[in-house]
């Protein structure tokens, strides 16, 4: 009966155009709002790295101690670490894979001569970043522990680099000029970008991954600036690159690969022991503070879907309610407009059952109809968005195709769910009523 | 075939109770056709919705092809509808977005037939009502009697045990009337069992017998307006 409930669906939504106009422009208005942030929301709100997520952590420790104000994390934990906790950290080998990082850049002077020097964005890291973050390899691989150990002049190349510099072909074992110094290619990546960049939120959170990468220990022996977010309290700051490597401030990310919970709470029993140590050596003067938190933590403590999305969100799908609203009360119109027919139905045999089946079948074309107009108009409403925010912000503005069936069960169900009532008053005609007023 | 004893239909508000059939008693057998004559507002059309089991009544006992219909649910109700009864509206009730096809399929549909089924029913009844080349015609492309032709048509696909009418010329012109009433008396000659609502007694002579109805209630046409209930029941004839 499915079959013949929806063509006689699609006939009685022909019979009256201008109400069937109506009731799915409001259904395609509506999903079109909603859809439009909801969008947006996801791909901000969405897991970068399915499936490791609850096993890295970002680890923090209070270096500062209690200065009233100093930032505004519920926790009053700083969200980097210092350069000394960062060599403290990766010394003590307490997790699974561990890896401090931080943002650089460099200036890369191609061996073509035909192309001018270029700026790429960059990162210093350890070896064990590859296989934690699981990031993808095209050619090579990752530079090896001793590498680290040795600060080797290699680096690790984006797909995007490689491409521009040698056509895309296999890299490894050239060598490329990174502000001045040659570097030898280890790997070349795949296209790598996940959304959002959790491993470092601190600035272009959903900006594209990074060009180039060399070993941590390699960037400092470099000199390799921080492009990153750098923070000092009052009295960490000192002069000079070396300097800076000996003071409070805070400009490292740094996370642990913990497998299980039980490495977690091991790990979060070494590092308050490493706290207490850096008490017991006279560097902290304040009660042990550390915490470490997986992705999907970090990102909600990091707040990296604003606040204004989510009220957004929540307006958009208010405008659905309204725009719903507003069908149902088209639907209860043509549902009444059609009871003479609903009569005779049930005369001929009908029961509720089948002319409540009938009804709410019509409730959803029209979903189905306002969620393919509600596509159209999220398409447009992603354009407008794209025109208005950033590039790297601006990517979050693409409609998948889980987006696109997110849509059209959104406005199938919504709308069968708007037309339950009217549903409910066409099953209870009473054919002898209409059609003794014939 | 329809056994109607006692039957009261009220109309209740919160202050006032109004029967539109009181006592009513009348006895159909398998193969009559009858004629229910009475002025407007008698009540023949609640006769027709209750025997239709378009509407449930008061009191009394209504049996219809031998089951009792009292206490029937809705499901129950429409099913032994669809199976056993034809309905035939003054106003023909064709679904105006379906073609002649369509509005015969509507009663085959509730009643599960497959495709070739409904085809072959569809068919004949279009057949039978000499509308054989209508089938892809819309109802506003056909005049009054063709109309009511296709209603016929609807009515009978189905096989029903009997067929309710409901004032079946009223729309119609006299000529039109005239070709309708002749497929009825046709349908009674094949075996169909027919009870007919008029006020025209020209139409009531070309029944088989008459019931007439005045306030509700069955009155002997012979005798003058008196109560004929118990008598209708015990001969099966008004």
């Amino acid at each position: 009966m499915f079959s013949y409930y929806f063509t006689l669906a699609v006939r009685s939504l022909k019979r009256n155009i201008v109400l069937t106009v109506l009731m799915i422009a409001a259904v395609g208005v509506g999903i079109g709002a909603s859809m439009t942030t909801l969008t947006v929301f996801r791909a901000m709100a969405s897991d970068p790295i399915p499936g490791k997520s609850r096993q890295l952590f970002a680890v923090q420790i209070d270096n500062w101690g209690p200065q009233p104000g100093r930032n505004s994390l519920p926790d009053k934990l700083q969200p980097q670490i210092s350069y000394s906790d960062a060599l403290g950290f990766m010394n003590g080998h307490a997790g699974y894979r561990q890896a401090a990082m931080f943002g650089t850049g460099f200036a890369v002077t191609p061996e073509n001569a035909e192309l001018h020097p270029f700026q790429v964005s960059g990162r210093a890291t350890f070896a064990d970043f590859f296989a934690m973050f699981s990031v993808p390899f095209r050619f090579g691989g990752p530079w090896s522990a001793a590498d680290d150990g040795d600060k080797a002049d290699v680096v690790v190349v984006g797909s995007s680099l490689n491409d521009k510099l040698f056509g895309g072909a296999n890299s490894v074992g050239k060598t490329i000029n990174l502000d001045n110094h040659n570097y030898r290619i280890v790997g070349v990546l795949e296209k790598w970008q996940p959304e959002p960049r959790f491993y470092d939120v601190n600035t272009n959170k959903f900006g594209e991954s990074e060009k180039a990468f060399i070993p941590f220990t390699s960037a400092i022996q470099n000199q390799q600036p921080n492009w990153g977010n750098n923070s000092c309290n009052s009295d960490s700051r000192q002069e000079g690159y070396e300097g800076h490597l000996h003071s409070e401030c805070i400009w490292i990310q740094y996370w642990a690969e913990l497998p299980t919970a039980a490495d977690a709470t091991k790990y979060r029993n070494w590092l308050s022991n490493y706290s207490e140590e850096q008490k017991r050596i006279g560097r902290f003067h304040w009660p042990t503070h550390t915490d470490i938190k997986n992705v999907r933590e970090w990102l909600a403590y990091r707040q990296v879907v604003d606040d204004n999305v989510r009220v957004m969100v929540v307006v958009s799908f208010s405008f659905l309610v309204v725009c719903l609203l507003n069908a149902m009360g088209l639907m209860l119109a043509k549902v009444m407009g059609r009871a003479a027919d609903i009569g005779v139905r049930r005369a001929l045999g009908a029961n509720r059952g089948a002319i409540f089946a009938q009804c709410l079948i019509e409730a959803g074309v029209v979903g189905l109809a306002g969620g393919l107009v509600g596509l159209g108009l999220t398409s447009l409403g992603l354009l407008g968005l794209r025109s208005l925010l950033s590039e790297s912000a601006g990517r979050l503005t693409y409609f998948s195709a889980s987006d696109v069936s997110i849509a059209v069960l959104l406005a199938v169900g919504a709308t069968t769910l708007a037309g339950l009532y009217p549903t409910w008053r066409a099953a209870q005609v009473q054919p002898a009523w209409q059609l003794k007023a014939q | 075939m329809l056994k109607m004893t006692h039957l009261a239909k009220a109309y209740r508000t919160e202050v006032v109770e109004t029967f539109a059939l009181r006592d009513f008693s009348i006895h159909v057998k398998e193969g009559e056709f009858v004629a229910v004559t009475g002025p407007s507002g008698s009540g023949k059309t609640t006769f027709l919705t209750i025997a239709g089991l378009l509407e449930e009544f008061s009191g009394g006992e209504y049996q219809l092809d031998g089951a009792n219909v009292r206490g029937l649910n809705d499901n129950q109700r429409s099913k032994l509808r669809n199976e056993k009864i034809g309905f035939i509206f003054q106003a023909f009730n064709l679904i105006a977005d379906l073609n002649v096809q369509d509005n015969i399929d509507v009663p085959l549909r509730y009643r599960g037939f497959n495709a070739a089924e409904r085809r072959r029913r569809i068919q004949e009844a279009l057949g039978r009502v000499g509308l054989s080349a209508r089938g892809r015609h819309y109802p506003a492309e056909l005049s009054g009697g063709q109309q009511q032709r296709v209603a016929i048509a609807r009515a009978l696909a189905g096989s029903p045990r009997l067929l309710l009418a409901d004032e079946p010329t009223g729309n119609l012109d006299t000529q039109m009337a005239r070709g309708v009433m002749d497929l009825l008396e046709e349908l009674h000659r094949d075996g169909a069992t027919i009870v007919m609502v008029t006020h025209d007694p020209e139409l009531a002579i070309r029944a088989q017998r008459e019931v007439h109805i005045v306030d509700g209630q069955v009155v002997d046409l012979a005798a003058g307006p008196r109560l004929v209930a118990a008598a209708n029941l015990a001969n099966g004839a008004a």
